[in-house]
């Protein structure tokens, strides 16, 4: 209670606040999670990040080098895992194959001190919340991807946790089946209370089911904020590539940054210091030759590869800048462009965005 | 192709040989005749037992060594197994030196319970025990391994003690390994000679086993010899068909 008492003095406390330090090997993960009552809290970033790690910290399965956990003002740390308020739905569900639906999501509770038909009868009413009850005497293997997606989440839930673990909940699905079960999935972790922390590589998943998207690379936290505010600016080259924009460090003075390569680009935005510049490839113009009465920012490009993005063509090229450039089929028929041809890019001062490193 | 054919007649005339000296005619009666069922239900007793025990201290060991790390493991699963390739007579020696009236147990037993092994039927099942027990932990101890220890973690964020899921996770999970080491263990108990007349002896009715019985048999009454070896063969051929998913079909 000590926790949350100097908590309350320094305005609400966090539900969940963690500082979790796993050292293995030549890996350290140290990150800081804090989540809210019913916020939804994605941990984002490159396979090998170390998000499952923290996931399994936090459920008790790893244990902390460093830091602590702290749920609702209690430590949880020193708690081993199966006496944690804890659900985790696992990247595969891990339904026990010996077991029916029914009987999976009655697990938890028996585990907890609930008698067998009162089990059951949760386990039941947890199905339904699902939308599986007609499923209920079905074998894991009997269930489809989606079906048994549902029942771990179920199962989870089934034991009232406080904090909700979700490990790329929707990885293992097809592609059709994920957009119906990310919709049935929003609205769950919406009617729970908890504080959810979920693990996806997608950066859709984080944007669709989170409130906030704390972002790590290399056992580290790169950046965090609402997913918004991460789509419009990222901070690592990594977040820049999921929300597909070219991403820049300079240095600003007035409306004119110097990029680290030395290319001078001029912004709508005024800025001063160290700045992130970022603009979509399909700002970037492409022309043959030095165009006339030209846009300010003009560099000479050398041609590094092309690709077929949706309906556009990504053009990759290297240069004072490695920028992505989306044009249309028909641009690139008209440029012939081919790789290491030398091109004109160019982006409108008004199509980059300035915010400070 | 010569020494193929060769060796399966080699494996197979045997028991073919077996099969067509067996007195068919008189086997009803013989089987009926009270040393055959006497040798025959002690067999199937004591194998059952000790297969009961092989279970109720193999499974915990195959447990340990499965997945409690911890140092000499290697030494104790080498130890383990030292039953299995042990002369059965050497397994007999060595029982009847710690369990025997003067062994270093087997002392202790007697002065405290009053507790004599060798030469009862409950000597019968430790030999039995003896030889069997590894068949039974190497079984499920790779049932343990091949198992995703995954659902036990599953189980733990799902509030389960290590024995809950142990109980209700784990050992489901590994049940057919477990019932093929049962089966195992209990054919290997089954026919066992050396440890047994080693440290049992051989006296009708309490200590002698259908093996045993088959070979004094062979020297009195033949006959009586081939029906016992014929029952003994059509528990073998039933072990072979109780475990042909696991052992004998090839991918």
């Amino acid at each position: 209670m000590s926790a949350g008492e100097r908590g309350r003095a320094r305005g609400p406390s966090p539900e969940l606040l963690a500082h979790l330090v796993v050292r293995r090997g030549g890996f350290t993960l140290d990150l800081e999670i804090t989540g809210g009552r019913g916020e939804v809290v994605a941990l984002l970033g490159p396979n090998g990040a170390g998000k499952t790690t923290a996931l399994r910290a936090l459920a008790g399965l790893v244990a902390l080098t460093g830091g602590g956990i702290d749920l609702g003002g209690e430590p949880l740390h020193a708690v081993p895992a199966e006496r944690r308020p804890v659900g985790m739905v696992f990247q595969d569900y891990l339904l026990f194959p010996h077991l029916s639906a029914l009987d999976n999501v009655a697990f938890g509770p028996r585990c907890r001190g609930a008698g067998k038909s009162e089990a059951r009868r949760l386990a039941g009413e947890w199905l339904a919340r699902v939308g599986l009850a007609e499923h209920a005497a079905k074998k894991p293997r009997a269930l489809s991807g989606g079906q048994a997606q549902r029942v771990a989440l179920a199962r989870a839930l089934a034991i009232r946790p406080r904090l909700l673990l979700l490990d790329e909940p929707l990885a293992a699905l097809d592609a059709h089946t994920r957009l119906d079960i990310r919709a049935g999935l929003r609205r769950h972790l919406a009617d729970f209370a908890g504080v959810t922390v979920l693990v996806t590589h997608d950066p859709l998943d984080a944007m669709v089911l989170a409130d906030r998207l704390i972002v790590v690379e290399g056992g580290r936290v790169v950046q965090q904020g609402g997913p918004a505010e991460v789509a419009r600016h990222p901070r690592t080259d990594y977040v820049a590539r999921l929300v597909g924009l070219n991403l820049y460090r300079g240095v600003a003075a007035g409306h004119v940054v110097t990029l680290e390569s030395g290319l001078r680009v001029e912004t709508a935005e005024q800025g001063g210091g160290e700045v992130f510049i970022a603009f979509p490839p399909r700002a970037v113009a492409l022309f043959r030759a030095r165009p006339d009465g030209s846009p300010r920012n003009l560099w000479e490009a050398r041609v590094d590869g092309v690709e077929r993005h949706g309906d556009q063509v990504r053009v990759h090229l290297d240069g004072p800048i490695a920028v992505a450039a989306d044009v249309t089929p028909a641009a690139v028929a008209e440029l012939a462009l081919t790789e290491g041809q030398t091109v004109w890019a160019a982006v409108k001062a008004s199509e980059t965005h300035c915010y400070p490193a | 192709m010569l020494p193929a054919l060769v060796g399966l007649g080699f494996l197979v005339l045997p028991v073919v040989g077996l099969v067509m000296r067996t007195p068919w005619s008189t086997l009803g009666t013989r089987l009926g005749e009270p040393q055959v069922r006497d040798a025959l239900r002690l067999s199937l007793v004591t194998a059952t037992t000790a297969t009961a025990i092989c279970l109720l201290l193999g499974v915990p060991l195959a447990w340990l060594l499965a997945r409690v790390d911890f140092r000499g493991r290697r030494v104790v699963r080498a130890l383990v197994t030292v039953p299995l390739v042990l002369p059965p007579v050497v397994g007999g020696v060595a029982l009847l030196l710690v369990l025997g009236r003067r062994g270093i147990v087997g002392q202790w037993l007697d002065r405290a319970f009053g507790l004599t092994l060798p030469f009862t039927t409950a000597g019968v099942v430790v030999a039995e025990t003896f030889v069997a027990m590894p068949f039974l932990v190497i079984s499920v101890e790779g049932a343990l391994r091949a198992a995703d220890q995954r659902f036990e973690e599953a189980a733990a964020t799902l509030g389960a003690t290590r024995w809950t899921s142990f109980r209700r996770v784990t050992l489901p999970l590994v049940a057919p390994g477990v019932a093929a080491g049962a089966i195992l263990s209990w054919a290997r108990a089954l026919g066992e000679f050396g440890a047994t007349i080693t440290f049992a002896g051989n006296f009708p009715g309490r200590t002698q086993t259908m093996p045993l019985g088959v070979y004094l048999a062979l020297e009195t009454d033949p006959q009586a010899a081939i029906v016992l070896s014929l029952v003994l063969l059509a528990v073998s051929i039933l072990v072979l068909v109780g475990l042909r998913d696991r052992w004998v079909s090839t991918p």
